[in-house]
């Protein structure tokens, strides 16, 4: 009873997927109720999420063979789904409507995605990490590639299909070393087999180590294994350049930290190491390129590529002694997917709302948007102020916590890197608010923008997150830091 | 419960913006003139404030505390003692004379002007008021977004190169204060600045004493500025519009000095002694500004950049004072009195300066109105034509330059009397800047503006056949207040030292 009420959120999105994509097959020719259908799905799984984060207690452990961990963590990312499931959904409605006829296709496909984060969020073994792995990125592929018509659409697809499969192939490669070396794919059990190792096996573990990071990396979008983010970003419909950036980051953030803590715990000062690089490269990297940056989408990847660096950091400093108070480091990483995920989902939505109206991604041709639409100007700079990490906004409790960790786990070249990473992202984000608040309009004559009503909440919706979580941060930070509690050897 | 006054004084300019956001666009006259008549509450309130700090300036009233963020241990905590009193009636006189200075000046985009203008007016507020590291640093940032709108909506023709560079320099200052704050409450374990000052952070280490140190001072320093973080200054002063470079000249650096006073003094006074002293770069810089501002004051053709530099070389003596009373600390001989008495100097400089220059910007601000150009070049025998004007601006500028009865005479004299008796090197240089201050205030301001004959050829091809008209009503409104203030502190410097000094003694005695 327990593992099914525990699961009853995926359950709800799984059925809304056969559902969705079954009534569609039906051939009704009335497909316009589809994405309310979805929508419906979603917010009920949401519901349900919410409630049994909430109001229900569940006995900690792995069941059904230890594939499946029920802890605090899970619900965590069960929400972080299905909120992923609303607003993807949301943002969708009135952009795929004019763009593709395939309704059904596409919206079972983005709540299928969301169930793929949370099965992925709740997985304890590796058999079951890779199967959820894969499931979320072969629906990723497809979404990516989902105007197969728009040639910048297919090579997207294709380009994140061939970059994905080679890093799965890697991080399955890495993962029968594992079980090679502690002869188990259940994490809790690796983690038994790792304790008091014998040193020679040390020559598989660090390769598993490194191979299972390729996989992760990829999925956080993290340097070096980000290259297909930028392409995917710009020529996936703009609804699923959001779900990248947030929801499958997000998913691949979960599972980091999950076979990380659960079943890696032995080896922190390995992966420690790795990862700090991974992080300086990223930040570096991701900040750096977005400057040059013509494209918004494109320029959003590459700091989204940054902000992956900026969340590894709590993971480094993470120690499990420390965990649950201040600057405990996941707290950081989860605070900051939250702030990112409404700081980005909402910029997302304005570059929607302007693709829909335009047709153009570009950053000039914002120049005058406060003109032309001051809800799209006004919402978009609080998102971007919220990414620089201006207080007022959720993005500064989030860098708060992230550097607090980094700090109190003496990483101090890392906390340096961080800052000084933040000062050139603030230049780049700047340019975007430069161009919508003091660029005049080259023609003057230019037409608003009316928002259509399902992109306007979730804009609202986003706005009032990031500014909430900013200035009453402390129900938030609560909430993460009961989040916490994972499945532990 | 006491009624919380300090958060009404910073939080009545947040529920006026949001009043003006809720009127329609069209109504560009109520926008304006309910803006300016409800900040004066404000200014009511921070006079109230003055009033009650006065009978006992030396400590914290007033004070407030709620647990704001209970899990990262960050409180709301406000309190003034007579250096913030002082600073909060300074920030809200100088807003509303700006917000009513805007109800002629400003044309374009009145609503969002004025909401941006409140809103900055918050951040300032709350930077003077905050006892709690979290809460000062979130007052400090909010202040960056509406200044950098501000410059970059409705400034120069370089507005948008000036305002980046404003927002990019500051941004880097608080990104190391940031850590530094981190690192503070890792060490002290708390936020609260007077009891991480009480707890001397990192006395047992130090090397990260010093990394702490330089975190906050280059934060601070950027925004002061000392030399060499000053160069956003002349570009954002220069592309501001009126309004934003008295707030900026007025208010905004002297947050950078208010922190080195508040915070950086008292919490690290070993290192900012050593680095006063023994190894004396703070002076140095100091002096550099004090004489390279006031250099390139002389070389300069453009009225407003000139005034621009000339905030580098007043802010200077700021940095210097405070510099000697660090340094007090290790010279051997040195008498507290003269400490106090340097400290004193650099706190009063923050309140005259902010009259004076402030005063400046807008006496540049209502010549370009008329004639626009900035350059020197295109004036001279201004004096027969805007015989009003001229008057003004002599006040004005003898003020800036030091002139007894003046404002600005006072607290050079305490700067200088003090750090004599601590750095004599430092103050012999830095003296120069006065002379020069003189010079190109007579020479560039007075002779080349006002002096010789009017030559109506050259005005109008200067400016295109601007027509020349002597201060309108709401010019000699916008600064009266500002002239009777440094004539009254010319003659009565108590009225602000009395609160000062209390605060540097106790300051300097807890040392």
């Amino acid at each position: 009873m327990q593992i099914f009420l525990f699961l009853l959120p995926q359950l709800v999105l799984f059925l809304s997927v056969m559902l969705v994509f079954g009534i569609d097959l039906m051939g009704s020719k009335e497909k316009k109720w589809l994405p309310y259908l979805a929508l419906t799905g979603a917010v009920i799984s949401l519901g349900i999420s919410i409630y049994l984060y909430g109001w229900m207690d569940f006995e900690e452990g792995t069941v059904l063979g230890g594939m499946i961990a029920i802890d605090s963590f899970s619900l965590f990312f069960q929400i972080f789904a299905s909120l992923v499931a609303v607003f993807i959904t949301l943002l969708s409605m009135a952009y795929m409507k004019v763009k593709s006829p395939y309704q059904g296709e596409f919206y079972s496909f983005i709540l299928l995605v969301s169930f793929a984060i949370s099965l992925l969020a709740l997985s304890s073994d590796l058999v079951m990490i890779f199967i959820a792995f894969e499931l979320l990125s072969i629906s990723s592929y497809i979404l990516t590639g989902f105007f197969r018509h728009d040639p910048k659409s297919s090579e997207a697809g294709i380009k994140y299909f061939l970059y994905g499969s080679l890093a799965s192939a890697m991080m399955l490669y890495g993962m029968s070393l594992l079980y090679g070396a502690t002869a188990s794919t259940n994490l809790v059990e690796i983690a038994r087999g790792l304790v008091g190792i014998d040193p020679s096996l040390n020559w598989v573990v660090f390769p598993a180590i490194v191979l299972m990071l390729v996989g992760f990396g990829f999925k956080t979008a993290t340097a070096p294994f980000h290259q297909w983010s930028p392409d995917a970003y710009e020529g996936a419909p703009t609804p699923v350049t959001a779900f990248l950036a947030v929801g499958s980051i997000g998913a691949g953030f979960a599972i980091l930290i999950r076979v990380m803590i659960t079943a890696l715990p032995e080896f922190q000062m390995n992966w420690a190491a790795l990862i700090t690089g991974l992080s300086i490269i990223s930040m570096t990297l991701g900040n750096l390129v977005a400057i040059s940056q013509k494209n918004i989408k494109r320029m959003l990847a590459y700091s989204g590529i940054a902000h992956s660096g900026y969340i590894l950091i709590g993971l480094v400093s993470w120690e499990s002694s420390v965990l649950g108070t201040v600057f405990d480091g996941l707290s950081g990483i989860l605070v900051y997917l939250l702030v990112y995920l409404a700081a980005n989902l909402g910029a997302f939505a304005v570059v929607t709302a302007i693709e829909h109206k335009t047709g153009s991604n570009q950053i000039e041709d914002y120049a005058g948007l406060i003109k032309r639409s001051p809800l799209l100007a006004g919402t978009m700079a609080v998102f971007l102020l919220s990414l620089i990490g201006i207080p007022g906004t959720g993005g500064f409790i989030g860098k708060l916590l992230v550097f607090g960790s980094a700090l109190r786990a003496e990483y101090y070249f890392l906390a340096l890197v961080a800052i000084i990473n933040s000062v050139v992202a603030g230049f780049y984000y700047l340019n975007v608010i430069r161009y919508m608040f003091f660029q005049p309009l080259d023609e003057p004559a230019r037409e608003e923008i009316q928002v259509p009503g399902s992109l306007s909440v979730v804009l609202v919706l986003a706005c009032v997150f990031t500014l909430l979580m900013g200035i009453l941060a402390q129900p938030f930070i609560h909430f993460v830091q009961t989040s916490l509690k994972l499945v532990l050897s | 419960m006491n009624f919380p006054v300090l958060s009404a004084i910073t939080f009545v300019p947040l529920l006026i913006s949001l009043i003006v956001l809720i009127i329609p666009k069209s109504k560009e006259n109520l926008i304006r003139w309910a803006s300016t008549i409800l900040s004066l509450i404000p200014l009511a309130l921070a006079l109230y404030v003055y009033y009650v700090v006065q009978a006992d300036p030396g400590t914290m009233q007033f004070r407030e505390e709620y647990s704001w963020i209970p899990a990262l241990d960050v409180y709301y905590r406000m309190g003034v003692d007579g250096l913030s009193a002082v600073m909060l009636v300074l920030t809200a006189l100088l807003s509303t004379l700006c917000l009513y200075y805007s109800i002629y000046t400003v044309k374009d985009r009145v609503k969002e002007y004025y909401f941006l203008f409140l809103l900055l007016q918050v951040g300032m507020t709350g930077v003077f008021v905050s006892l709690d590291f979290v809460f000062f640093y979130v007052f400090w940032e909010i202040g960056l977004v509406p200044m950098y709108l501000l410059i970059g909506v409705w400034g120069g023709k370089r507005r948008i190169y000036a305002s980046i560079k404003f927002f990019l320099y500051t941004l880097t200052g608080s990104m190391a204060m940031l850590l530094a704050i981190i690192a503070v409450y890792l060490n002290t374990g708390t936020f609260d600045i007077l009891k991480a000052a009480a707890a001397q952070p990192f006395a047992n280490n130090l090397t990260y004493a010093a990394v702490a140190f330089w975190a906050f001072f280059i934060a601070f320093a950027i925004k002061v500025p000392i030399f060499p973080f000053h160069t956003w200054l002349p570009d954002a002063h220069t592309e501001a519009p009126t309004t934003g470079s008295v707030i900026l000249a007025g208010v905004l650096l002297k947050l950078g000095a208010y922190g080195l006073i508040r915070i950086v003094l008292p919490m690290f006074p070993e290192q900012f002694a050593y680095y006063s002293y023994e190894v004396p770069i703070i002076p140095i810089l100091a002096v550099i500004s004090i004489v390279y501002g006031a250099l390139v004051c002389m070389a300069q053709w453009d009225l407003k950049r000139l005034i621009a530099y000339s905030s580098v070389s007043h802010m200077g003596y700021v940095t210097l004072g405070v510099s000697a009373a660090a340094a007090s600390l290790h010279a051997p001989g040195a008498d507290p009195t003269s400490a106090i008495i340097a400290l004193n100097g650099a706190s009063l400089q923050l309140f005259t300066h902010g009259i004076i220059t402030g005063g400046l910007f807008f006496l540049v601000g209502m010549i370009y109105d008329r004639s626009h150009t900035r350059q020197i070049k295109d004036f001279g025998g201004l004096g027969v034509k805007m015989p009003y004007y001229y008057g003004i601006m002599m006040v004005t500028g003898f003020a800036s330059l030091g002139l007894p009865g003046l404002a600005g005479f006072w607290s050079e004299l305490f700067v200088f009397r003090g750090t004599f008796a601590v750095i004599p090197t430092f103050a012999m240089i830095g003296i120069f800047g006065l002379v020069f201050t003189a010079a190109y205030i007579l020479w560039k301001i007075i002779q080349h503006v006002f002096l010789g004959e009017f030559d109506q050829e050259k005005w109008d091809a200067a400016t295109h056949n601007a027509k020349i008209t002597d201060m309108a009503t709401f010019e000699k409104v916008t600064m009266w207040p500002l002239v009777i203030l440094m004539v009254l502190v010319g003659l009565y410097p108590s009225l602000i030292t009395r609160l000062l000094n209390a605060v540097s003694t106790v300051l300097l005695n807890n040392f």
